[in-house]
Protein backbone atom coordinates (compact mmCIF):
# COMPACT_ATOMS: atom_id res chain seq x y z
CA UNK A 1 0.00 0.00 0.00
CA UNK A 2 2.88 2.30 0.77
CA UNK A 3 4.27 1.76 -2.66
CA UNK A 4 0.94 2.75 -4.22
CA UNK A 5 0.71 6.06 -2.49
CA UNK A 6 4.16 7.41 -3.10
CA UNK A 7 4.35 10.64 -5.03
CA UNK A 8 6.28 11.15 -8.24
CA UNK A 9 10.00 10.78 -7.95
CA UNK A 10 11.89 13.27 -9.97
CA UNK A 11 15.02 11.20 -10.08
CA UNK A 12 15.90 7.65 -10.83
CA UNK A 13 12.88 6.94 -13.01
CA UNK A 14 14.62 5.33 -15.95
CA UNK A 15 14.58 6.98 -19.35
CA UNK A 16 12.52 10.14 -19.67
CA UNK A 17 9.04 10.08 -21.19
CA UNK A 18 10.23 11.74 -24.36
CA UNK A 19 13.02 9.19 -24.79
CA UNK A 20 10.53 6.38 -24.36
CA UNK A 21 8.07 8.00 -26.76
CA UNK A 22 10.77 8.32 -29.41
CA UNK A 23 11.89 4.73 -28.86
CA UNK A 24 8.43 3.21 -29.13
CA UNK A 25 7.46 5.44 -32.03
CA UNK A 26 10.51 4.35 -33.97
CA UNK A 27 9.70 0.74 -33.14
CA UNK A 28 6.12 1.20 -34.39
CA UNK A 29 7.26 2.92 -37.56
CA UNK A 30 9.77 0.15 -38.21
CA UNK A 31 7.08 -2.50 -37.77
CA UNK A 32 4.72 -0.51 -39.98
CA UNK A 33 7.32 -0.24 -42.69
CA UNK A 34 8.21 -3.93 -42.55
CA UNK A 35 4.57 -5.00 -42.47
CA UNK A 36 3.39 -2.70 -45.25
CA UNK A 37 6.33 -3.32 -47.56
CA UNK A 38 7.51 -6.86 -47.05
CA UNK A 39 4.83 -8.75 -45.12
CA UNK A 40 7.46 -10.59 -43.07
CA UNK A 41 5.37 -10.57 -39.92
CA UNK A 42 2.53 -12.88 -40.96
CA UNK A 43 3.77 -15.74 -38.73
CA UNK A 44 4.03 -13.46 -35.67
CA UNK A 45 0.54 -12.21 -36.39
CA UNK A 46 -0.74 -15.78 -36.57
CA UNK A 47 0.81 -16.72 -33.23
CA UNK A 48 -0.79 -13.73 -31.51
CA UNK A 49 -4.05 -14.44 -33.31
CA UNK A 50 -4.13 -17.97 -31.86
CA UNK A 51 -3.49 -16.63 -28.36
CA UNK A 52 -6.34 -14.14 -28.50
CA UNK A 53 -8.74 -16.42 -30.41
CA UNK A 54 -10.61 -17.71 -27.30
CA UNK A 55 -11.14 -14.15 -26.08
CA UNK A 56 -12.47 -13.11 -29.45
CA UNK A 57 -14.90 -16.01 -29.47
CA UNK A 58 -16.02 -14.91 -26.02
CA UNK A 59 -16.97 -11.46 -27.28
CA UNK A 60 -18.90 -12.93 -30.19
CA UNK A 61 -20.86 -15.20 -27.84
CA UNK A 62 -23.58 -12.76 -26.61
CA UNK A 63 -24.54 -11.92 -30.18
CA UNK A 64 -24.71 -15.57 -31.18
CA UNK A 65 -26.80 -16.47 -28.13
CA UNK A 66 -29.18 -13.60 -28.82
CA UNK A 67 -29.60 -14.65 -32.41
CA UNK A 68 -30.14 -18.26 -31.39
CA UNK A 69 -32.83 -17.23 -28.93
CA UNK A 70 -34.48 -14.94 -31.46
CA UNK A 71 -34.61 -17.74 -34.02
CA UNK A 72 -35.97 -20.16 -31.45
CA UNK A 73 -38.96 -18.00 -30.54
CA UNK A 74 -39.77 -16.78 -34.04
CA UNK A 75 -43.50 -16.88 -34.54
CA UNK A 76 -45.18 -19.92 -35.96
CA UNK A 77 -47.39 -18.02 -38.39
CA UNK A 78 -44.31 -16.40 -39.81
CA UNK A 79 -42.92 -19.87 -40.46
CA UNK A 80 -46.19 -21.00 -42.06
CA UNK A 81 -46.26 -17.98 -44.34
CA UNK A 82 -42.64 -18.44 -45.16
CA UNK A 83 -43.21 -22.11 -45.91
CA UNK A 84 -46.08 -21.26 -48.24
CA UNK A 85 -43.96 -18.72 -50.02
CA UNK A 86 -41.14 -21.22 -50.41
CA UNK A 87 -43.57 -23.80 -51.80
CA UNK A 88 -44.74 -21.35 -54.45
CA UNK A 89 -41.17 -20.47 -55.22
CA UNK A 90 -40.35 -24.14 -55.48
CA UNK A 91 -43.13 -24.77 -58.00
CA UNK A 92 -42.02 -21.84 -60.09
CA UNK A 93 -38.41 -22.94 -59.88
CA UNK A 94 -39.25 -26.53 -60.78
CA UNK A 95 -40.85 -25.37 -64.01
CA UNK A 96 -37.81 -23.29 -64.85
CA UNK A 97 -35.53 -26.14 -63.89
CA UNK A 98 -37.16 -28.34 -66.51
CA UNK A 99 -36.44 -25.71 -69.13
CA UNK A 100 -32.94 -25.41 -67.82
CA UNK A 101 -32.38 -29.16 -68.06
CA UNK A 102 -33.35 -29.25 -71.69
CA UNK A 103 -31.07 -26.28 -72.33
CA UNK A 104 -28.24 -28.05 -70.51
CA UNK A 105 -28.64 -31.12 -72.69
CA UNK A 106 -28.71 -29.01 -75.79
CA UNK A 107 -25.68 -27.08 -74.62
CA UNK A 108 -23.76 -30.26 -73.83
CA UNK A 109 -24.43 -31.50 -77.31
CA UNK A 110 -23.38 -28.25 -78.91
CA UNK A 111 -20.22 -28.07 -76.76
CA UNK A 112 -19.30 -31.58 -77.72
CA UNK A 113 -19.80 -30.64 -81.33
CA UNK A 114 -17.56 -27.61 -81.00
CA UNK A 115 -15.03 -29.51 -78.86
CA UNK A 116 -15.15 -26.76 -76.31
CA UNK A 117 -13.40 -27.61 -73.09
CA UNK A 118 -15.86 -28.09 -70.25
CA UNK A 119 -15.88 -25.42 -67.63
CA UNK A 120 -14.08 -26.50 -64.50
CA UNK A 121 -16.32 -27.88 -61.82
CA UNK A 122 -15.75 -26.54 -58.36
CA UNK A 123 -16.67 -27.65 -54.89
CA UNK A 124 -17.66 -25.33 -52.07
CA UNK A 125 -17.25 -25.25 -48.30
CA UNK A 126 -19.79 -23.53 -46.09
CA UNK A 127 -18.41 -20.96 -43.66
CA UNK A 128 -20.05 -18.82 -40.99
CA UNK A 129 -19.15 -15.20 -40.48
CA UNK A 130 -17.60 -14.83 -37.04
CA UNK A 131 -16.69 -11.15 -36.98
CA UNK A 132 -17.64 -8.20 -39.05
CA UNK A 133 -15.13 -5.53 -39.84
CA UNK A 134 -13.53 -3.97 -36.77
CA UNK A 135 -12.13 -1.09 -38.69
CA UNK A 136 -14.26 1.53 -40.37
CA UNK A 137 -11.66 1.88 -43.12
CA UNK A 138 -12.08 -1.67 -44.33
CA UNK A 139 -14.71 -4.00 -45.72
CA UNK A 140 -13.54 -7.30 -44.33
CA UNK A 141 -15.12 -10.17 -42.42
CA UNK A 142 -13.65 -13.16 -40.66
CA UNK A 143 -15.16 -16.61 -41.27
CA UNK A 144 -14.85 -19.71 -39.14
CA UNK A 145 -12.87 -22.03 -41.41
CA UNK A 146 -9.18 -21.56 -41.95
CA UNK A 147 -5.97 -23.23 -43.00
CA UNK A 148 -6.96 -26.34 -41.01
CA UNK A 149 -9.93 -26.81 -43.36
CA UNK A 150 -7.75 -26.34 -46.41
CA UNK A 151 -8.66 -22.74 -47.17
CA UNK A 152 -6.00 -20.81 -49.04
CA UNK A 153 -5.58 -17.11 -49.61
CA UNK A 154 -6.94 -16.20 -53.02
CA UNK A 155 -10.00 -18.43 -52.98
CA UNK A 156 -13.27 -16.83 -54.02
CA UNK A 157 -16.17 -16.50 -51.57
CA UNK A 158 -19.77 -16.56 -52.81
CA UNK A 159 -23.29 -16.79 -51.48
CA UNK A 160 -26.43 -18.08 -53.14
CA UNK A 161 -26.76 -14.93 -55.24
CA UNK A 162 -23.24 -14.17 -56.36
CA UNK A 163 -19.70 -13.21 -55.51
CA UNK A 164 -19.12 -11.86 -52.01
CA UNK A 165 -15.34 -11.52 -51.98
CA UNK A 166 -12.05 -13.25 -51.76
CA UNK A 167 -10.02 -14.89 -48.99
CA UNK A 168 -7.05 -12.61 -48.38
CA UNK A 169 -5.43 -14.08 -45.30
CA UNK A 170 -5.78 -17.39 -43.49
CA UNK A 171 -5.30 -18.25 -39.85
CA UNK A 172 -5.46 -21.82 -38.50
CA UNK A 173 -9.18 -21.59 -37.65
CA UNK A 174 -10.20 -18.35 -39.27
CA UNK A 175 -9.94 -16.73 -42.66
CA UNK A 176 -10.12 -13.07 -43.54
CA UNK A 177 -12.44 -12.34 -46.44
CA UNK A 178 -12.13 -9.03 -48.27
CA UNK A 179 -15.51 -8.10 -49.67
CA UNK A 180 -15.91 -7.09 -53.30
CA UNK A 181 -17.02 -3.67 -52.04
CA UNK A 182 -13.67 -3.04 -50.29
CA UNK A 183 -12.07 0.10 -51.62
CA UNK A 184 -10.20 -0.59 -54.88
CA UNK A 185 -10.87 -4.33 -54.83
CA UNK A 186 -11.08 -5.45 -58.46
CA UNK A 187 -13.18 -8.24 -60.01
CA UNK A 188 -12.84 -9.05 -63.73
CA UNK A 189 -16.34 -9.20 -65.18
CA UNK A 190 -18.27 -9.59 -68.37
CA UNK A 191 -21.61 -8.06 -69.27
CA UNK A 192 -24.21 -10.74 -69.79
CA UNK A 193 -26.09 -8.90 -72.55
CA UNK A 194 -23.23 -8.33 -74.96
CA UNK A 195 -20.18 -10.10 -73.53
CA UNK A 196 -18.21 -6.89 -73.02
CA UNK A 197 -15.22 -7.44 -70.71
CA UNK A 198 -14.57 -4.98 -67.90
CA UNK A 199 -13.29 -4.70 -64.35
CA UNK A 200 -15.52 -3.66 -61.49
CA UNK A 201 -13.98 -1.81 -58.51
CA UNK A 202 -15.16 -1.66 -54.91
CA UNK A 203 -15.97 1.82 -53.62
CA UNK A 204 -15.56 1.27 -49.87
CA UNK A 205 -19.33 1.62 -49.50
CA UNK A 206 -21.26 -1.64 -48.93
CA UNK A 207 -23.96 -0.97 -51.50
CA UNK A 208 -21.91 0.45 -54.32
CA UNK A 209 -19.34 -0.59 -56.89
CA UNK A 210 -17.89 1.23 -59.87
CA UNK A 211 -17.20 0.12 -63.41
CA UNK A 212 -14.19 2.23 -64.28
CA UNK A 213 -12.29 3.02 -67.46
CA UNK A 214 -15.20 2.60 -69.87
CA UNK A 215 -15.42 5.17 -72.69
CA UNK A 216 -18.35 7.56 -72.70
CA UNK A 217 -20.00 5.84 -75.67
CA UNK A 218 -19.72 2.31 -74.30
CA UNK A 219 -22.63 -0.08 -74.90
CA UNK A 220 -23.83 -0.47 -71.31
CA UNK A 221 -27.37 0.12 -70.10
CA UNK A 222 -28.95 0.53 -66.70
CA UNK A 223 -30.04 -2.92 -65.51
CA UNK A 224 -27.24 -4.82 -67.23
CA UNK A 225 -25.92 -7.72 -65.17
CA UNK A 226 -22.23 -8.33 -64.66
CA UNK A 227 -20.87 -11.85 -64.20
CA UNK A 228 -17.32 -12.98 -63.52
CA UNK A 229 -15.41 -13.61 -66.72
CA UNK A 230 -13.22 -16.31 -65.16
CA UNK A 231 -10.26 -14.76 -66.92
CA UNK A 232 -7.99 -14.23 -63.93
CA UNK A 233 -8.23 -17.80 -62.69
CA UNK A 234 -9.34 -16.58 -59.25
CA UNK A 235 -13.08 -16.48 -59.69
CA UNK A 236 -14.89 -19.26 -61.54
CA UNK A 237 -16.65 -17.98 -64.66
CA UNK A 238 -20.29 -16.86 -64.85
CA UNK A 239 -20.97 -16.03 -61.20
CA UNK A 240 -23.22 -12.96 -60.87
CA UNK A 241 -21.39 -9.98 -59.39
CA UNK A 242 -23.32 -6.76 -59.79
CA UNK A 243 -26.05 -4.89 -61.58
CA UNK A 244 -25.75 -1.44 -63.17
CA UNK A 245 -27.92 1.19 -61.50
CA UNK A 246 -26.74 4.43 -63.02
CA UNK A 247 -24.64 5.70 -65.87
CA UNK A 248 -23.41 9.27 -66.27
CA UNK A 249 -22.08 10.02 -69.71
CA UNK A 250 -20.42 13.41 -69.47
CA UNK A 251 -18.45 14.22 -72.64
CA UNK A 252 -16.14 16.45 -70.58
CA UNK A 253 -14.54 13.36 -69.08
CA UNK A 254 -12.81 10.56 -70.97
CA UNK A 255 -14.64 7.85 -69.07
CA UNK A 256 -18.28 7.30 -68.20
CA UNK A 257 -19.21 7.14 -64.50
CA UNK A 258 -20.96 3.81 -64.05
CA UNK A 259 -22.31 2.77 -60.65
CA UNK A 260 -23.50 -0.73 -59.80
CA UNK A 261 -24.88 -2.55 -56.78
CA UNK A 262 -23.48 -5.92 -55.71
CA UNK A 263 -25.96 -8.76 -56.30
CA UNK A 264 -24.73 -10.94 -53.47
CA UNK A 265 -25.86 -10.08 -49.96
CA UNK A 266 -22.47 -8.65 -49.16
CA UNK A 267 -23.68 -7.20 -45.87
CA UNK A 268 -26.63 -9.46 -45.07
CA UNK A 269 -25.85 -13.14 -44.62
CA UNK A 270 -24.26 -15.19 -41.89
CA UNK A 271 -23.32 -18.15 -44.05
CA UNK A 272 -21.03 -17.93 -47.05
CA UNK A 273 -19.50 -20.48 -49.41
CA UNK A 274 -15.76 -20.67 -49.98
CA UNK A 275 -15.06 -21.95 -53.48
CA UNK A 276 -12.30 -24.53 -53.78
CA UNK A 277 -11.48 -23.59 -57.32
CA UNK A 278 -8.21 -24.65 -58.80
CA UNK A 279 -7.67 -22.76 -61.96
CA UNK A 280 -7.43 -24.95 -65.05
CA UNK A 281 -5.55 -22.14 -66.76
CA UNK A 282 -2.01 -22.88 -67.88
CA UNK A 283 0.85 -20.88 -66.39
CA UNK A 284 1.03 -17.33 -67.71
CA UNK A 285 3.92 -17.08 -70.14
CA UNK A 286 6.73 -14.62 -69.33
CA UNK A 287 6.28 -11.01 -70.48
CA UNK A 288 8.47 -11.14 -73.60
CA UNK A 289 6.63 -13.94 -75.31
CA UNK A 290 3.04 -12.74 -74.70
CA UNK A 291 0.61 -11.81 -77.44
CA UNK A 292 0.14 -8.36 -78.91
CA UNK A 293 -2.27 -7.24 -76.17
CA UNK A 294 0.25 -7.33 -73.32
CA UNK A 295 3.46 -6.94 -75.24
CA UNK A 296 6.02 -4.80 -73.43
CA UNK A 297 7.33 -1.60 -74.97
CA UNK A 298 10.68 -3.15 -75.70
CA UNK A 299 9.09 -6.07 -77.49
CA UNK A 300 7.01 -3.71 -79.59
CA UNK A 301 10.11 -1.77 -80.56
CA UNK A 302 11.93 -4.94 -81.43
CA UNK A 303 8.96 -6.05 -83.50
CA UNK A 304 9.03 -2.74 -85.39
CA UNK A 305 12.70 -3.02 -86.33
CA UNK B 1 -21.21 16.44 0.05
CA UNK B 2 -20.51 13.34 2.03
CA UNK B 3 -18.88 11.33 -0.73
CA UNK B 4 -16.99 14.15 -2.33
CA UNK B 5 -13.30 13.61 -2.25
CA UNK B 6 -10.62 16.19 -2.63
CA UNK B 7 -8.71 15.98 -5.87
CA UNK B 8 -5.56 15.08 -3.98
CA UNK B 9 -7.04 12.08 -2.25
CA UNK B 10 -8.54 10.75 -5.46
CA UNK B 11 -5.10 10.36 -6.90
CA UNK B 12 -3.84 8.53 -3.87
CA UNK B 13 -6.46 5.82 -4.07
CA UNK B 14 -4.86 2.41 -4.32
CA UNK B 15 -5.04 0.34 -7.48
CA UNK B 16 -3.71 -3.19 -7.54
CA UNK B 17 -1.83 -4.53 -10.51
CA UNK B 18 -4.58 -7.08 -11.01
CA UNK B 19 -7.26 -4.39 -11.09
CA UNK B 20 -5.41 -2.38 -13.74
CA UNK B 21 -4.84 -5.49 -15.83
CA UNK B 22 -8.48 -6.60 -15.57
CA UNK B 23 -9.76 -3.17 -16.53
CA UNK B 24 -7.58 -3.10 -19.65
CA UNK B 25 -8.69 -6.62 -20.65
CA UNK B 26 -12.33 -5.60 -20.27
CA UNK B 27 -11.66 -2.56 -22.45
CA UNK B 28 -10.15 -4.77 -25.15
CA UNK B 29 -13.12 -7.16 -24.98
CA UNK B 30 -15.55 -4.23 -25.32
CA UNK B 31 -13.66 -3.16 -28.40
CA UNK B 32 -13.99 -6.64 -29.93
CA UNK B 33 -17.78 -6.75 -29.60
CA UNK B 34 -19.32 -7.07 -33.05
CA UNK B 35 -19.79 -3.38 -33.79
CA UNK B 36 -20.82 -2.54 -37.31
CA UNK B 37 -22.60 0.06 -39.41
CA UNK B 38 -23.17 3.41 -37.69
CA UNK B 39 -22.31 1.90 -34.31
CA UNK B 40 -18.81 1.28 -35.62
CA UNK B 41 -18.46 4.96 -36.52
CA UNK B 42 -19.49 6.20 -33.09
CA UNK B 43 -17.78 3.39 -31.18
CA UNK B 44 -15.68 4.93 -28.42
CA UNK B 45 -12.12 3.67 -28.18
CA UNK B 46 -12.33 1.99 -24.77
CA UNK B 47 -8.72 0.87 -24.79
CA UNK B 48 -7.49 4.40 -25.45
CA UNK B 49 -9.68 5.78 -22.67
CA UNK B 50 -8.53 3.23 -20.11
CA UNK B 51 -4.92 3.74 -21.10
CA UNK B 52 -5.29 7.47 -20.71
CA UNK B 53 -6.96 7.02 -17.35
CA UNK B 54 -4.14 4.90 -15.96
CA UNK B 55 -1.46 7.07 -17.56
CA UNK B 56 -2.82 10.16 -15.85
CA UNK B 57 -3.65 8.49 -12.55
CA UNK B 58 -0.91 5.87 -12.10
CA UNK B 59 1.97 6.96 -14.31
CA UNK B 60 4.36 4.59 -12.51
CA UNK B 61 2.38 1.59 -13.51
CA UNK B 62 1.12 2.22 -17.01
CA UNK B 63 3.31 4.10 -19.41
CA UNK B 64 4.30 4.23 -23.02
CA UNK B 65 5.64 0.66 -23.02
CA UNK B 66 2.36 -0.88 -21.84
CA UNK B 67 0.48 1.28 -24.32
CA UNK B 68 2.65 -0.04 -27.10
CA UNK B 69 2.10 -3.70 -26.17
CA UNK B 70 -1.65 -3.13 -25.94
CA UNK B 71 -1.56 -1.44 -29.34
CA UNK B 72 0.08 -4.51 -30.88
CA UNK B 73 -2.68 -6.73 -29.45
CA UNK B 74 -5.37 -4.48 -30.89
CA UNK B 75 -3.53 -4.40 -34.22
CA UNK B 76 -3.71 -8.17 -34.50
CA UNK B 77 -7.37 -8.31 -33.52
CA UNK B 78 -8.33 -5.55 -35.95
CA UNK B 79 -6.15 -6.93 -38.74
CA UNK B 80 -4.66 -3.48 -39.15
CA UNK B 81 -0.98 -2.97 -39.94
CA UNK B 82 1.49 -3.97 -37.25
CA UNK B 83 2.32 -0.89 -35.22
CA UNK B 84 -0.58 1.27 -36.37
CA UNK B 85 -2.49 1.19 -33.09
CA UNK B 86 0.78 0.82 -31.20
CA UNK B 87 2.03 4.14 -32.56
CA UNK B 88 -1.28 5.92 -31.88
CA UNK B 89 -1.44 4.56 -28.31
CA UNK B 90 2.21 5.44 -27.59
CA UNK B 91 1.52 9.03 -28.56
CA UNK B 92 -1.63 8.97 -26.43
CA UNK B 93 0.23 7.56 -23.42
CA UNK B 94 2.85 10.28 -23.77
CA UNK B 95 0.07 12.85 -23.77
CA UNK B 96 -1.35 11.22 -20.66
CA UNK B 97 1.97 11.37 -18.85
CA UNK B 98 2.37 15.02 -19.71
CA UNK B 99 -1.19 15.73 -18.60
CA UNK B 100 -0.69 13.82 -15.34
CA UNK B 101 0.41 16.85 -13.31
CA UNK B 102 -2.19 19.12 -14.81
CA UNK B 103 -5.26 16.92 -14.66
CA UNK B 104 -5.28 16.99 -10.85
CA UNK B 105 -6.18 20.64 -10.93
CA UNK B 106 -9.18 20.43 -13.21
CA UNK B 107 -12.78 19.31 -12.81
CA UNK B 108 -14.03 16.35 -14.81
CA UNK B 109 -15.60 18.65 -17.41
CA UNK B 110 -12.36 20.46 -18.02
CA UNK B 111 -10.48 17.16 -18.07
CA UNK B 112 -12.80 15.93 -20.83
CA UNK B 113 -11.74 18.81 -23.05
CA UNK B 114 -8.07 17.94 -22.54
CA UNK B 115 -8.82 14.29 -23.18
CA UNK B 116 -10.64 15.17 -26.38
CA UNK B 117 -7.56 16.99 -27.64
CA UNK B 118 -5.27 14.07 -26.83
CA UNK B 119 -7.62 11.55 -28.43
CA UNK B 120 -7.89 13.70 -31.52
CA UNK B 121 -4.12 13.67 -31.88
CA UNK B 122 -3.98 9.90 -31.42
CA UNK B 123 -6.82 9.38 -33.94
CA UNK B 124 -5.04 11.68 -36.35
CA UNK B 125 -1.86 9.59 -36.04
CA UNK B 126 -3.81 6.43 -36.86
CA UNK B 127 -5.58 8.05 -39.81
CA UNK B 128 -2.32 9.55 -41.05
CA UNK B 129 -0.63 6.16 -41.15
CA UNK B 130 -3.64 4.74 -42.99
CA UNK B 131 -3.57 7.61 -45.45
CA UNK B 132 0.14 7.10 -46.07
CA UNK B 133 -0.27 3.38 -46.72
CA UNK B 134 -3.66 3.08 -48.37
CA UNK B 135 -4.13 6.61 -49.69
CA UNK B 136 -7.52 7.58 -48.30
CA UNK B 137 -9.16 8.65 -45.04
CA UNK B 138 -12.67 7.92 -43.76
CA UNK B 139 -13.69 11.10 -41.98
CA UNK B 140 -16.46 9.43 -39.92
CA UNK B 141 -13.63 7.75 -38.04
CA UNK B 142 -13.00 10.95 -36.06
CA UNK B 143 -16.52 10.87 -34.54
CA UNK B 144 -15.09 8.15 -32.30
CA UNK B 145 -12.79 10.64 -30.55
CA UNK B 146 -15.77 12.80 -29.59
CA UNK B 147 -17.81 9.92 -28.16
CA UNK B 148 -14.73 8.69 -26.33
CA UNK B 149 -14.17 12.12 -24.78
CA UNK B 150 -17.83 12.23 -23.69
CA UNK B 151 -17.30 8.90 -21.94
CA UNK B 152 -14.32 10.23 -19.96
CA UNK B 153 -16.31 11.62 -17.03
CA UNK B 154 -18.59 8.57 -16.48
CA UNK B 155 -15.61 6.24 -16.84
CA UNK B 156 -13.52 8.18 -14.33
CA UNK B 157 -16.38 8.16 -11.83
CA UNK B 158 -16.95 4.44 -12.34
CA UNK B 159 -13.34 3.45 -11.84
CA UNK B 160 -12.93 5.73 -8.88
CA UNK B 161 -15.95 4.12 -7.22
CA UNK B 162 -14.44 0.71 -7.85
CA UNK B 163 -11.08 1.78 -6.46
CA UNK B 164 -12.50 3.28 -3.29
CA UNK B 165 -12.06 0.86 -0.39
CA UNK B 166 -15.29 -0.73 0.72
CA UNK B 167 -16.66 0.48 4.00
CA UNK B 168 -16.97 -1.94 6.79
CA UNK B 169 -20.76 -2.42 7.26
CA UNK B 170 -20.29 -2.81 11.01
CA UNK B 171 -18.69 0.58 11.30
CA UNK B 172 -20.81 3.28 12.81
Amino acid sequence: MLEDTRSLHFFNRGPSAIARLVFFSMLSLLLLFVDARYRYLESTRQVIAIIIYPLQRLTALPGELWQGAAEYISLQNYLVAHNEQLRLQHDADAARLKQFETLMNENAQLSALLEVKQRADYSVQAAHIVYLEHDIFKRKVLVDIGAQAGVQAGQAVIDNQGVVGQVTRTFPWLSEVTLVTDKDNVVPVQIVRNGLRAAVFGSGNTSEMELRYQPVGVDIEVGDELVTSGMDGTYPAALPVAKIISIERDPAYPFARIVCVPLAGVDRHRTLLVVAFTSPLPQRPPEDTTGAGTRSKRAVRRGAQ
Amino acid sequence: MKYAMSADREFLLPASRRFIFASLIIAVLLEWLPWHGWALAVRPDFVALLLLYWCTHKPHRIGIGSAWVLGILVDVADASLFGQHALAYSVLAFGGLVLNRRVQMFSLKEQSVHVFGLLLVSYAVYALVHWQVRGFVVWEYFIGSLTSALLWAPLTLLIQTLRRPRRNPNEL
